[in-house]
C-alpha cells in the first residue's frame, strides 16, 4: 500500500517538476541564450504540432501524405483572410481558429476522397500533387479577383488578442517581462499538449485501433467489419485539423504569410520530423547555422553551406533511419511490440 | 523514490545548463573584430546587417554585407563623434537565407544583440515579416534592395529603403517603352514571385494608363526553363515589345527561345535580369535586350569611381549590385545619430526620416512612407555582349496607385 | 494555324524528354513495384556532369566528340550512382513495408540534390555555345537543328529499348522478373542481377535525358530534377506504369497537354485561368488518370495496382 502511494506521489512529483520546467523554460532561455532562441522554440512547437498531425495520417493510418503542408497553408490563409486588412475583416481568433481547423478538415476530406483507393506510393505522389496545386492556387488567386494577394503575401495579420489583451504586446507582471515570444510560447505549448493528449487518446481508441488495422492489412481490416473508407477519411480530416490550427497560429505569430512558406520541401521536412522528431529537426539546424560564421572566421570563407549541410543531414538521416530503425528514433510502444512480433514471425 | 527524482531533475538541470553554455559560446562569431575594446570610454554602437549569406542568393547578400562593412570601417577611420563623445561602430552580420521564417528569427537575434540600426533585408519577402520585429523594438531599418511597395506601406515608422521600389521602377520602364521605344502592342510575362509579379503589374498598369495595348499577360515560374508554349502564344499576337518581370535564370533562356521561335519583338526587364549571367544564358540572342536598375550607373554615381576602387581593393571582387546602397544606408544612420546627438534608436529615429544626404548612389531623402524620393533609374542595353548604360531617368510622381484602380475596368473591356 | 502547329511541335519536343525520363520510372516500377523517387535527380546529375565536361573541354575538340565524351561521362556517373542507390537504399528493404523504400527514396533524392548543390553551387550553370544551330522551318513551325536532333535521338533510343526488351536474352529475363520474381528465380534467372541491370539501364537513360535537357535549354541547376521527375512520373502513370510503350505515349501526350493548355487555356476560360496554372494541369491529369483508369492508357489492368 505504501509503495503504491509512494509510486503515485513520485509520478505526481514528476509531473509537477515537468510543469515547472516547461513554465520556466522560456524565461531561463531568454536569460541565457537570448530571445531569439525563445522564438526558435516557439516555431519548433508549431512544427511539433504539425508533426503530430501528420503522425496521425502516416504513423497511425499508414497513409503517406507528401502534401501535408497544404493544410498548414489552408489554416494560415484562413486565419490571414479573416484577421487582417486584406479584406478588412478582423474576426476574433476564438472564432477564426476553430474555423481554420474546420476548413482544413474539409480540405482533408476533399483531398482524401479521391485518393482512398490508391495504394502507398500512388497516394504519396497524388498528395504531393495536391500540395503543389494548393500552393499554386494561393500564389495565383490574385487575379482576376484579388483574394490571396498572390506571391506578395498577406501582411499585418492580427495577433491573438482578446478584450484588449494582445499577445503582440509586452506586459510586465511582478517584475517578470512577458514579451510576445513568451506569451505565444504558452499558447503554443498548450496547443501542443492538447494535441498530444488527443493523439494519445485516439491511439488507444476504437478508431485508433481501426487505423492500425488498416495500416497493417487493409483487406483484413475491411473483412473484420471496419468501414475503411470512413476511417481513412477520418484520419485525413484529423491530421488536417491539427495542420490547420497550427497554420492559423503560424499566421498570427508571424504577422505575414506568403506562398513560399508552404513548398514541397516543407512537406518533406514535416515528414522527416515525424520520423526523426520535430524538436531535433528545428533546433539542430539553428545550431548548424553557427557553422557559417565559424567557417568565415576560421577558414576565411564559407566552404560548406550550412543550409545545404542541413538538407544533406536530413537526407542521410531519412535513409539511415529507414534502414536501421524503421520505427523511428523514438518509437511508440505499440510500434515496438509490432516490430518484435514481426521479427519472431520472420 | 526521491532519489530517482533527484537524479532526474539533476540531469535536466545539467542538460539545460550545457545547452545554455553551448549557446553562449556560439553567438559571438558575428562580431569578429580582433582588437579588444581597449579604451573603456569609447561607446560601441552596433549596426546590424541581415541578408542571405548562404544559398542561391549568397553572392548578392555578401555584396550588401561588404558594403556595410566598408562603410563602418571608413566611418571608424574618420572617427565618429556623437554628442561630443567618440563612438566606435561595430557590425553584426546575420544570414536570413532569403527565407521569411528565418528572417524573423534573425531579426529577433539582431534585436537581442541590441543593435542601434539595421541594414536589410535583401528580399522583400524577408524584409516585410522582419519589419514588424524591428518596429516593435523601435529600431530603424533601411533595406538596400527590397523593391516591393508593400514594405513601406505597413504604417511602421521604422522602415526605410534606399532603392526605388517596383511602383517607381515598373512605371519608369513602361514610360520608357511608350515614349522612347514607341511600343504600341506589348506582351507581359512574370515569374509568379513577389518581385516579378509586382514589377510586371506596375508596368502593365502604367502601359494601360499611357494608352499602350497589352496583347498578352502570361506567367511562368521561377523554376521553369521551357517558355515555348507562352512565347508561341505571344508570337501569335505579334507584339512590338515583350516585358519580363523576373530574374536571369529565366530571362536568359526566354530570350534564347524567342530567337528560336523567330520572335522579332524587343525584350525588356527589370534589375533582376541586368546581370552578366543573363548574357551568358541567352548567348548571342542577348543583343539588344533592355533592362532597368534603380540607381545611377555604378560608374557615374557621385562617389562611384572611388567607391568601386575601394571595394575592389578591400574585397578583391567586383560590386555585384547593392553594396553601394548598403554603404549609404550606414552613412544615413551615422548622419542621423550625429544630428540627434544620440545613438539611442528612440532618439535618432525621427532624424532618419529627415535625412538629406549626398551618398554614393546620389542624393538621399525619404518621403513620409520611408521610400527614396525621386530615386533615379537607369536603363541598360546589351551591346557587344555587355550591358551598357543607355539613359538615366527620374521616376517623378508614381502614378501606380491611380493606374491600378483603372486596371480592372480595362480588364473587363478586354 | 501556324501557331497551333508550333504549339504541337513544342509539345512533342517537351514530351520526348518527359518520355525518356518516364522510361526510367516505368522500368523500375514494372520490375520492383517501387517508385524510384530519386530518378529525377539522377537526370539532374547526368545534366550537371555533362555540363561540367563541356565547360572543361570547351571548343578544344570537335563538337561531336565533346558531346560524346560528355554523354559517356554522364552515363558512367549515373549508372554508378544508380547501382549504388539500388544496393544501399532499396535492396535491404525489398521485403519491408511499402512505405520504407519510398521514404529512403525521398532521402536519397534530397541527398543527391544537396550534394549537387555542394559540388556545383546553387547558381544556374550555363552551357557554352559550342553548337551554332540552324533554323529549320517546318510548315510554319520553327525548330532548331539541335532540337530536331534531340527528338530523333529520343525516338531512336526508345525504339532500341523496345527491341531490346522484346528480343534480347536480358530483356526476356527482365520481363520474366516483372511477371513473377520468385518463379523467374526458379527458372534460372538471376533476379538480383536483373534488378541491378534494370536500375543501370534506367540510370543511363536518365543520363542521356539529362544531356538532352542541357542541349535543349542550355543550362543546369541542382534542383532541376525535382519537377522534371514529377512530370515524367505523371507521364509514366498516364501511359500505364510498367509499360514501356505506355511511358513513351504518356510522355508525348503530357508534353502536348501542357503546351496546348498553357497556350490556349487563357482564351478558353476568358482569363480566369492562365499559363500560371500550367503545372496544375499535369497534376490534374495524374489524379484523373488514377481515379478513372488506374492502369493507364496502355497498362494491363490489375486488381492490386491502385
Amino acid at each position: 500500500m505504501t509503495t503504491l502511494t509512494q509510486a503515485n506521489a513520485a509520478r505526481w512529483l514528476k509531473i509537477v517538476a515537468l510543469c515547472v520546467i516547461l513554465v520556466a523554460l522560456p524565461f531561463v532561455i531568454d536569460a541565457t541564450l537570448g530571445r531569439t532562441w525563445v522564438r526558435i522554440i516557439d516555431i519548433a512547437l508549431l512544427f511539433v504540432m504539425l508533426a503530430l498531425g501528420l503522425n496521425i495520417v502516416v504513423g497511425f493510418a499508414g497513409l503517406l501524405d507528401l502534401g501535408y503542408i497544404a493544410f498548414f497553408a489552408v489554416g494560415a490563409y484562413c486565419y490571414a483572410l479573416l484577421g487582417s486588412s486584406q479584406f478588412g475583416i478582423h474576426w476574433p481568433f476564438l472564432v477564426v481558429l476553430p474555423l481554420c481547423a474546420l476548413v482544413a478538415a474539409v480540405f482533408g476530406v476533399i483531398l482524401g476522397a479521391p485518393t482512398l483507393k490508391l495504394r502507398g506510393d500512388y497516394l504519396a505522389i497524388v498528395t504531393l500533387g495536391f500540395g503543389e496545386i494548393i500552393r499554386i492556387f494561393f500564389n495565383n488567386l490574385s487575379r482576376p479577383v484579388n483574394i490571396t494577394n498572390g506571391p506578395q503575401g498577406i501582411s499585418l495579420i492580427d495577433p491573438l488578442q482578446i478584450a484588449g489583451f494582445s499577445l503582440s504586446k509586452t506586459y510586465t507582471i511582478g517584475g517578470l517581462t512577458f514579451a510576445p515570444v513568451h506569451l505565444y510560447y504558452f499558447v503554443f505549448l498548450a496547443c501542443v499538449l492538447l494535441t498530444i493528449f488527443i493523439s494519445l487518446r485516439l491511439e488507444n481508441s476504437r478508431i485508433g485501433r481501426a487505423w492500425v488495422a488498416i495500416r497493417e492489412d487493409e483487406l483484413a481490416a475491411s473483412a473484420m467489419g471496419i468501414n475503411t473508407r470512413n476511417v481513412k477519411l477520418l484520419a485525413f480530416a484529423m491530421g488536417a485539423t491539427f495542420g490547420g490550427v497550427a497554420g492559423g497560429l503560424f499566421a498570427s505569430f508571424q504577422g505575414f504569410i506568403s506562398p513560399e512558406s508552404f513548398t514541397l520541401l516543407d512537406s518533406i521536412m514535416v515528414l522527416a520530423m515525424v520520423v526523426l522528431g520535430a524538436i531535433l529537426l528545428t533546433a539542430l539546424p539553428e545550431a548548424l547555422r553557427y557553422l557559417g560564421p565559424l567557417q568565415q572566421q576560421w577558414l576565411g570563407r564559407v566552404v560548406v553551406d550550412p543550409s545545404g549541410l542541413r538538407m544533406l543531414m536530413f537526407g542521410l538521416a531519412l535513409v539511415l533511419i529507414m534502414l536501421l530503425r524503421p520505427a523511428g528514433l523514438w518509437p511508440s510502444r505499440t510500434r515496438q511490440r509490432e516490430l518484435t512480433v514481426d521479427k519472431a514471425d520472420g | 523514490m526521491s532519489r530517482r527524482l533527484l537524479i532526474q531533475s539533476a540531469i535536466a538541470l545539467v542538460t539545460s545548463l550545457a545547452l545554455a553554455a553551448c549557446g553562449d559560446k556560439a553567438p559571438p562569431p558575428a562580431a569578429k573584430k580582433a582588437d579588444a575594446p581597449k579604451a573603456p570610454e569609447v561607446q560601441v554602437v552596433k549596426i546590424g546587417v541581415a541578408s542571405p549569406l548562404t544559398g542561391a542568393q549568397a553572392h548578392i547578400g555578401i555584396d550588401i554585407r561588404n558594403g556595410v562593412q566598408l562603410a563602418i570601417e571608413d566611418a571608424n577611420k574618420a572617427g565618429v563623434n556623437i554628442d561630443g563623445k567618440a563612438v566606435k561602430l561595430e557590425m553584426v552580420a546575420e544570414d536570413d537565407e532569403a527565407n521569411p521564417t528565418k528572417a524573423t528569427t534573425v531579426a529577433q537575434k539582431l534585436v537581442d544583440a541590441k543593435v542601434a540600426a539595421v541594414v536589410g533585408h535583401f528580399n522583400s519577402g524577408a524584409s516585410i515579416p522582419a519589419s514588424k520585429i524591428y518596429a516593435d523594438a523601435g529600431i530603424p531599418q533601411i533595406s538596400p534592395s527590397s523593391t516591393n511597395p508593400d514594405y513601406t506601406l505597413k504604417g511602421y515608422k521604422t522602415t526605410f529603403r534606399v532603392v526605388a521600389h517596383d511602383g517607381q521602377q515598373g512605371p519608369t520602364l513602361a514610360r520608357f517603352a511608350l515614349d522612347k521605344l514607341k511600343a504600341k502592342t506589348i506582351a507581359v510575362i512574370d515569374d509568379s514571385t513577389a518581385y516579378g509579379q509586382g514589377l510586371a503589374d506596375n508596368f502593365e498598369a502604367t502601359i494601360k494608363a499611357g494608352g499602350g495595348k497589352i496583347v498578352a499577360r502570361e506567367h511562368t515560374t521561377d523554376k521553369d526553363t521551357d517558355f515555348k508554349a507562352i512565347l508561341t502564344k505571344i508570337k501569335g499576337r505579334n507584339p512590338d515589345l515583350i516585358m519580363f518581370g523576373g530574374i536571369d535564370p529565366q530571362a536568359g533562356p526566354m530570350k534564347k527561345q524567342m530567337a528560336e521561335l523567330g520572335i522579332k519583338a524587343q525584350f525588356i526587364g527589370g534589375d533582376g535580369m541586368q546581370t552578366p549571367n543573363f548574357i551568358k544564358l541567352a548567348g548571342e540572342s542577348a543583343e539588344g535586350a533592355l533592362a532597368s536598375i534603380p540607381g545611377l550607373p555604378k560608374e557615374t554615381m557621385p562617389g562611384g569611381k572611388e567607391f568601386l576602387a575601394k571595394y575592389k581593393a578591400k574585397f578583391n571582387a567586383e560590386v555585384e549590385l547593392f553594396a553601394p546602397m548598403g554603404y549609404d544606408a550606414v552613412m544615413v544612420f551615422i548622419e542621423a545619430m550625429k544630428r540627434a546627438g544620440s545613438a539611442e534608436p528612440a532618439k535618432f529615429l525621427p532624424e532618419v526620416g529627415k535625412t538629406n544626404y549626398n551618398g554614393v548612389i546620389g542624393p538621399i531623402a525619404f518621403d513620409e512612407k520611408g521610400d527614396l524620393k525621386n530615386g533615379p533609374i537607369t536603363i541598360y542595353v546589351v551591346k557587344g555582349g555587355k550591358w551598357e548604360a543607355l539613359e538615366t531617368v527620374s521616376p517623378g510622381a508614381a502614378p501606380a496607385a491611380g493606374a491600378k484602380a483603372e486596371a480592372p475596368k480595362d480588364a473587363a473591356t478586354k | 494555324m501556324d501557331i497551333f502547329l508550333q504549339q504541337i511541335v513544342n509539345g512533342l519536343l517537351l514530351g520526348s524528354i518527359y518520355a525518356l525520363v518516364a522510361l526510367g520510372y516505368t522500368m523500375v516500377y514494372g520490375i520492383l513495384d517501387l517508385l524510384n523517387f530519386a530518378h529525377g535527380d539522377l537526370v539532374m546529375i547526368g545534366a550537371m556532369v555533362a555540363l561540367s565536361v563541356v565547360i572543361a573541354l570547351g571548343s578544344s575538340l570537335p563538337v561531336a566528340i565533346v558531346l560524346l565524351i560528355a554523354t559517356a561521362a554522364a552515363i558512367v556517373v549515373c549508372v554508378a550512382l544508380g547501382l549504388a542507390i539500388e544496393r544501399v537504399a532499396y535492396r535491404p528493404l525489398r521485403r519491408a513495408p511499402r512505405l520504407a523504400p519510398l521514404i529512403t527514396g525521398i532521402g536519397v533524392s534530397i541527398l543527391l540534390q544537396y550534394s549537387a548543390a555542394l559540388v556545383w553551387g546553387r547558381q544556374y550553370i550555363s552551357m557554352p555555345e559550342i553548337i551554332k544551330p540552324e533554323k529549320i522551318v517546318f510548315g510554319g513551325a520553327q525548330i532548331t537543328s539541335t532540337q530536331a536532333f534531340i527528338f530523333v535521338l529520343a525516338c531512336a533510343i526508345m525504339a532500341a529499348l523496345l527491341w531490346f526488351v522484346k528480343s534480347s536474352r536480358m530483356g526476356r529475363a527482365m520481363r520474366a522478373t516483372e511477371q513473377n520474381p520468385d518463379v523467374a528465380g526458379l527458372m534460372g534467372v538471376d533476379t538480383t542481377r536483373v534488378i541491378a541491370f534494370t536500375f543501370a539501364l534506367g540510370a543511363s537513360l536518365g543520363a542521356v535525358a539529362g544531356v538532352m535537357v542541357v542541349l535543349y535549354y542550355g543550362q543546369g541547376h541542382y534542383f532541376m530534377g525535382a519537377m522534371l521527375g514529377l512530370k515524367a512520373f505523371t507521364a509514366a502513370v498516364l501511359g500505364g506504369i510498367g509499360s514501356i510503350p505506355g511511358a513513351m505515349l504518356g510522355g508525348l501526350l503530357l508534353g502536348l497537354i501542357e503546351s496546348l493548355a498553357a497556350g490556349y487555356i487563357g482564351d478558353i476560360t476568358g482569363g480566369l485561368f492562365g499559363s500560371n496554372y500550367r503545372d496544375v494541369f499535369a497534376f490534374f491529369v495524374l489524379v484523373g488518370v488514377l481515379m478513372l483508369r488506374p492502369a493507364g492508357l496502355m497498362g494491363v489492368p490489375s486488381g492490386d495496382r491502385a
